[in-house]
């Protein structure tokens, strides 16, 4: 049979899924042996033990300075500013979005400025956001609004515009109120693009706010990245970074699954990633 | 029986920019009349749907509904079936069936909670009996079949017990069989309710079987040089009243058009 028409049993899927994740690994533990043998204090690219122990040392001993735990403090802190942000940015799409798509007013109004708007590279406005809000938590959470929110927005408005007219008009000849499709037709059916759009705006989010982190922090991922790159330490570079894909990939996992549980109706023709 | 004149249709037109579709339209329905609307593609009958509907304003003249003239914007003493579109994708087919009366109850929510919502849903039972839905009450849309959806779509349209019925091409995606089951399910709700239907089909059997009155669509003049010059308007008008099953003699000669089912 041709290879188009077949396809993998579950066991079959998931080892081959794990083939490619298992080749990056063979082949850096390869590179990093026959580097170690000509220096075995070499730094760019350390044995996979080392960097097991590198991971443990950050998440369950105590920082000798400080007397935290890092990896967790770390972890908090981006998340919770990671969190903040897209709560805002989901905010505002699911605002403008609805307003955007379903009031033609409101588009004529908004559309082209939230078009333009969403062409400024956020980052070079952060050292705005720096001398406006201060060096705290303000400007790295507005740096994640301002580098998600605009693409989100065009996202749901796109969603809401392309609800078949005919819906917005069953809905008006069953008495329905302006307010009343926005609560039962509309958002109902936006929910699951906005998931969508959460999660690809969640891309560009770590992006910002590793980069915030990088520039001015005291705390969080980012931060600490950047900070042991000055010592080269690999050891513990490449395991936060493993960390945060970790994450990221969890929390699209866990937003794909509620949009599954959520709105089944959403689901029910097609596979979608 | 000449029941009272309901809608009073005069020289009504429409164009899209130079695009003339109707033009010259000049009707009289008197009420609880099933008309049924034929022509050929792109003769302008959906449009006269939609003007019928306010989905669309007309470019000129009026159409006057129980002798005031139309809402310019769609309302519930018109329902609306589609062909496609119909009924809402995120709702089960009671709450499609409930959502007309949540509206009504709640101004702001749009929504019945608890108690109420449970004594909605219940109210529907002999709506959903009389479709054949009841097994499928609690399904999704998407997971009934095309004849499913449309009697869910007509008995959706019908929870405002509108005065008139909008009927775009609802069975034209449907087979044959449950097209004949659909015509039953349709003239029984058309003859219990008495409301006035215009139903646009392109099954010129299914014209001649339901409607007490067909309206033909075509244009009348042509210029081969510009052809979207003129409109179409009412080229036939035939009362059907006595008749029922086929086709009378000879009319198929005079049909500008014989649509295939």
């Amino acid at each position: 049979m041709r290879i188009t028409n077949r396809k993998p049993g579950r066991t079959t899927a998931f080892l081959l899924g794990l083939l490619p994740f298992l080749g990056v690994l063979i082949a850096y533990a390869v590179a990093s042996h026959y580097r170690r043998l000509e220096n075995p204090a070499d730094k760019l690219l350390p044995s996979l033990p080392d960097i097991g122990a590198a991971f443990l040392r950050m998440a369950f001993e105590a920082d000798r300075r400080s007397g935290n735990y890092l990896l967790w403090v770390d972890t908090w802190d981006s998340l919770w500013r990671l969190g903040s942000g897209m709560i805002i940015s989901t905010a505002i799409a699911l605002l403008l979005g609805i307003s955007i798509g379903f009031v033609a007013h409101a588009r004529s109004g908004l559309a082209p400025f939230v078009a333009t708007f969403s062409l400024i590279p956020p980052i070079t406005i952060l050292p705005v956001l720096f001398i406006i809000f201060g060096l705290g938590e303000v400007s790295k959470i507005m740096l994640i609004v301002i580098g998600t929110a605009p693409v989100m927005v065009r996202c749901i408005s796109q969603a809401v515009m392309d609800i078949p007219r005919e819906m917005i008009i069953k809905a008006e000849t069953l008495g329905a109120s302006v307010w009343q499709m926005v609560a039962r037709i509309i958002l109902p059916q936006t929910l699951p693009n906005l998931i969508a759009a959460v999660r690809l705006g969640l891309v560009p989010a770590w992006i910002f706010l590793v980069s915030a982190e990088a520039i001015a922090s005291t705390s969080g991922l980012g931060y600490r990245i950047f900070l042991v790159r000055r010592y080269l330490a690999m050891d513990v570079i490449l395991p936060y970074v493993a960390w945060i894909t970790l994450l990221a990939f969890v929390i699209d996992r866990l937003l794909r699954l509620l949009s599954r549980r959520a709105f089944p109706w959403h689901h029910l023709d097609g596979d979608s990633l | 029986m000449t029941a009272a004149v309901q809608i009073r249709i005069r020289d009504l037109s429409l164009s899209y920019g130079d695009c003339l579709i109707l033009e010259r339209v000049n009707l009289d329905v008197e009420k609880g009349a099933f008309c049924t609307i034929v022509g050929a593609s792109g003769c302008g009958k959906s449009s006269f749907l939609r003007l019928l509907l306010s989905q669309e304003t007309p470019t000129g003249g009026t159409i006057e509904l129980d002798g005031r003239p139309l809402p310019p914007e769609p309302t519930p003493d018109r329902g609306i079936v589609f062909q496609r579109y119909s009924v809402f994708p995120h709702l089960s087919v009671e709450d499609n069936l409930i959502l007309a009366s949540e509206f009504e109850a709640a101004r702001w929510t749009g929504r019945f909670f608890g108690e109420s919502r449970k004594a909605a849903r219940e109210t529907v039972s002999e709506t959903l009996e009389k479709i054949g839905l009841t097994p499928a009450r609690h399904r999704f849309p998407a997971q009934l079949s095309g004849g499913m959806q449309q009697r869910l779509a007509i008995a959706q349209a019908l929870m405002k017990k509108p005065d008139v019925l909008l009927l775009d091409e609802p069975f034209g995606a449907l087979d044959p069989g449950i097209r004949a089951d659909m015509h039953e399910l349709l003239l029984g709700l058309w003859e219990e309710l008495s409301m006035t239907v215009f139903m646009v089909t392109h099954d010129i059997n299914e014209a001649f079987k339901l409607g007490t009155r067909m309206l033909v669509f075509d244009r009348l003049r042509h210029d081969p040089h510009a052809p979207e010059a003129y409109g179409a308007t009412v080229t036939y008008d035939l009362p059907l009243t006595n008749k029922r099953n086929s086709l009378p003699p000879g009319v198929e000669d005079i049909l500008p058009t014989r649509a295939t089912p």
